[in-house]
């Protein structure tokens, strides 16, 4: 019985050729209806039904919406677009025929002969046009350092970023002011033979009768001391007169203050803030209660009122005779709102890590600050990249508000080329602004890239 | 001797001891730098002839301000209004902005955020240009953009483009619309409308209570709207329909300059307020918009797989498994960006639409040059506005976070 139905029984001994998967799931049609169809085909039943329909409606509509846009943008900017004057006819190259001009009527599009012939304000502001040389090799030494740190691939980045943090800074001074500040030969000597005995101090306190109460300031008094003499040495550097042009941070406006005020609130926004986030979880009450007030009250004011308290307020606070122009009092403010937010990023980093590591530090015997130097930020930096990053590009976006205490920053200074009259006509504002949104788009889009860029190699580098 | 030196370092080594130390220089530091500039502004306050004191409060002012909710609110009238009027009509247009600008956004927001993750590559590829074009773009430009360029190509004042049926207009002097205009008698319905919504939440509560207790709640279907609608609309109709509206006036007749629409008729909102609402909102709603997608990505996948597997649909999961657990990561920013909508709102001084910063920190500080008394009244509203809002935030995250074992 078995056997027979043993033989009976059909068995396959090769494997049944794979069918093709179905005609709908793969090429082209696959693909649109993954992406497009699946999700507006079911009508099964009434509320399906009404649920896809609804789904098409919205896809059509949201099609339509931005594919007008794109090709308005497309016409607007290089299709309809007037690209240049050669007759120097000025604001009549973008009239229509009933403003006066030569367009047809109902022509809308970029003017871009206007941008060309307020380019120069845009960038570098009133700067004096002999003098632009200065701020294009500023731009250029500090493209090519930066440059040189981000890629990974060039030899000596390390040498390179400290020489952009120290020196650097020196020579766009030097550059974009023309140096040759005055200087108390006096004072400087005296304060050079103070900076001489506190690094003396500091060398002693290491061991000895001094170092019974001082060991653990020894650095710190050491460190002063040379920040002191470098400090000293520095505005001897630049009361040296190279022979060039003096010019006053109030001839400058466009781009280049942007990047400044941008520059120098995330290159001191990131110390200050790590210095306060270390603060704001230090063990110390008085401490911690300090660094808490300070950044929840920067953080819960806007910047706007930081930039007036600071244009208004810092020259009561400041005594008699010291008075900073406005940039230095805008850059105060900036400094201080944007370290705010950082030490907030920094702070999720240092609580994102784990307590093992702040633990292993201390039983390694390393004092707070060599733990936190050597152990605690370098990871805790790493893993709030993105963070830090997205503050930079939100401090970027916020220097615009400069412009409103009447520094011609980028928007600033297109707002102000709005007003000249030789070149009015009603595309005059929607140009010149969607030149500065498209400048302002390239640098914050590039940031984000580089840190989307960068969390994905860290990501990789510590999964393994 | 060597006892004592040894005595004196093991208390200097002590780091509780050294502490102690470090807080005290701190604290002489801070007392020494709060009295060096104490002093310094004392003095430079006698150089220029001023003192400290919120006097300056009951001084009349003597400026225009545009139409707005807060010279409604306030009568505000130029010469006989004081600057404590000033100063809550400024408050009163930054919350307009606030509440509106919050409520527009978080639904934009949630919307574009959904639609990023969307199967529907038209859906999703429009909400990730959404994103990337806004959130790379700084605010004041999106407002100087919509308020220059955009709506700086309304119609002028002479002229106007007519909506809702002729029944409002829209022209670069602002949106008009017709206003209510609450008779004697209104109270009545107020007061009952009031009474409606404590009644549905007592019903809701005792359904809530009943369902606790045996399984079942009550059946309220459409109960709870419609009693809100019908109670205060029946109480209306008795009273005697104590509502009328003021229709905008427009004259395209008579004298040139007093052509266009007619002041005190109607309901306007000024140009300002559209362009401050429009960019906060779209702004606000480009970062909200990638809060929801990433709190929705982080619920894991296997909830939606459990949830399927349960049989419930793909609506169903959505609403009751993703997005209650999608919250408790949505909130934290989500409040974050609401308080930077509100601080954002500050930016409208640049195009002067009447809010704290502009009209108080703006105008009338320069009016009355009484810089630190008005600046520090300013920033502790902001900082007021915070504290507020992040109470009722951390109240509402204590309500939807997850009890945990």
């Amino acid at each position: 019985m078995t056997q027979k139905f043993q033989q009976d029984v059909f068995v396959r001994t090769v494997e049944a050729d794979t069918l093709p998967p179905p005609a709908k799931e793969t090429g082209v049609m696959g693909w649109l209806w993954r992406n497009l169809f699946s999700s507006m085909m079911n009508y099964s039943s009434f509320g399906l039904s009404f649920k896809s329909l609804l789904m098409a409606l919205f896809t059509a509509l949201f099609f339509y919406i931005g594919f007008t846009q794109i090709v308005f943008l497309i016409d607007f900017i290089f299709v309809s677009a007037v690209w240049s004057d050669p007759t120097g006819i000025k604001r009549e190259a973008c009239w229509t025929v009933t403003q006066g001009g030569a367009l047809p009527d109902g022509w809308h599009a970029a003017c871009w002969p206007f941008i060309f012939a307020k380019l120069k304000f845009v960038i570098y502001g009133p700067y004096p046009i002999d003098e632009l040389w200065r701020v294009n090799l500023t731009g250029i030494f500090g493209l090519v350092g930066l440059l040189w740190v981000l890629l990974s691939f060039l030899p000596y980045r390390k040498q390179v970023g400290i020489a952009m943090l120290t020196v650097y800074p020196v020579i766009a001074f030097m550059l974009l002011t023309g140096g040759a500040g005055k200087i108390d030969l006096l004072s400087s000597s005296s304060m050079i033979l103070i900076s001489l005995s506190l690094i003396t101090i500091g060398r002693l306190s290491k061991r000895g009768f001094l170092g019974i109460i001082l060991q653990e300031f020894a650095n710190i008094i050491g460190f002063l001391g040379w920040a002191l003499i470098s400090y000293e040495v520095l505005m001897l550097l630049l009361s040296i007169d190279f022979g060039l042009e003096p010019v006053g941070t109030g001839d400058w406006g466009g781009l280049l203050i942007t990047l400044v005020v941008a520059i120098t609130g995330i290159v001191v926004s990131l110390p200050v803030g790590i210095l306060l986030a270390l603060g704001r979880r230090s063990d110390m009450p008085v401490a911690r209660l300090l660094c808490t007030v300070f950044i929840e009250f920067w953080r819960g004011v806007p910047l706007i009122s930081v930039l007036f308290m600071a244009s208004v307020m810092i020259p009561l606070f400041l005594p008699e005779g010291v008075n900073f122009d406005k940039l230095v009092r805008a850059l105060i403010g900036v400094m201080l709102f944007s370290a705010a937010y950082m030490a907030e990023v920094v702070r999720g980093g240092l609580q994102a890590m784990d307590k093992g590591q702040y633990e292993a530090a201390e039983a390694m015997g390393l004092t707070y600050w060599q733990s936190m130097r050597l152990i605690i930020l370098p990871q805790a930096l790493t893993h709030v990249i993105p963070g830090i990053v997205n503050t930079f590009i939100g401090l970027f976006k916020d220097t615009t508000l400069v412009s409103i205490i009447g520094l011609f920053d980028l928007l600033g200074a297109g707002k102000s080329a709005i007003a000249d009259a030789s070149w009015s006509s009603p595309v005059q504002a929607i140009t010149i602004y969607l030149f500065v949104a498209l400048i302002f788009f390239a640098f914050c889009f590039g940031m984000s890239r580089y840190s989307i860029y960068m969390e994905n190699k860290l990501s990789k580098s510590r999964s393994h | 001797m060597s006892f004592d030196s040894n005595n004196l370092s093991t208390l200097i080594r002590d780091s509780r001891v050294r502490n102690i130390g470090y807080q005290i220089i701190i604290i002489l530091a801070l007392i020494l730098s709060v009295w060096w500039l104490i002093d310094n502004t004392t003095t430079n306050l006698g150089n220029r002839g001023k003192s400290l004191g919120f006097g300056f409060l009951t001084q009349t002012a003597g400026f225009e301000i545009s139409h707005t909710l807060g010279t409604w609110l306030f009568d505000y009238k130029v010469g006989i209004s004081t600057y404590t009027d000033i100063y809550f009509i400024g408050v009163t247009n930054t919350l307009l902005i606030a509440i509106l600008g919050i409520f527009f956004a978080s639904l934009i927001g949630f919307s574009i955020g959904i639609m990023r993750l969307s199967s529907n590559i038209v859906l999703r590829y429009f909400a990730t240009a959404y994103v990337e074009v806004i959130r790379n773009i700084p605010l004041l430009l999106q407002l100087f953009f919509w308020y220059f360029a955009v709506l700086g190509l309304l119609p002028k004042a002479r002229s106007k483009l007519d909506i809702f049926g002729g029944l409002g207009g829209l022209n670069i002097t602002g949106l008009y619309t017709p206003a209510p205009v609450f008779e004697a008698g209104f109270g009545y319905v107020a007061s009952s409308f009031f009474v409606a919504v404590a009644a549905s939440i007592a019903i809701i509560q005792f359904s809530k209570y009943r369902r606790d207790q045996t399984g079942k709640g009550l059946n309220l279907g459409l109960f709870v709207p419609s009693l809100l609608i019908c109670l205060p609309g029946i109480v209306f109709f008795l009273v005697g329909s104590p509502l009328d509206w003021s229709l905008p006036v427009f004259k395209d007749t008579g004298p040139i300059f007093k052509r266009g629409f007619q002041p005190d008729q109607g309901m306007v909102l000024v140009p300002e307020m559209l362009a401050v609402l429009l960019s906060l909102t779209l702004y606000t709603a480009g970062f909200i918009a990638e809060i929801v997608r990433a709190g929705i990505l982080a619920v894991s996948k296997g909830q939606t797989e459990a949830a399927h597997s349960l049989g419930l649909g793909s609506g169903i999961t959505l609403r009751l498994v993703v997005i209650p657990q999608a919250m408790r990561i949505i909130i934290p920013p989500l409040t974050s960006q609401y308080l930077n909508l509100t601080k954002n709102s500050s930016l409208a001084v640049a195009i002067a639409y009447p809010e704290l910063v502009s009209i108080f920190a703006g105008t009338a500080l320069n009016q009355v040059g009484k810089e630190i008394e008005m600046i520090f009244m300013v920033m502790t509203t902001y900082l007021g506005f915070s504290l507020i809002t992040s109470l009722f935030m951390n109240w509402f995250n204590s309500r939807v976070k997850i009890v945990e074992r």
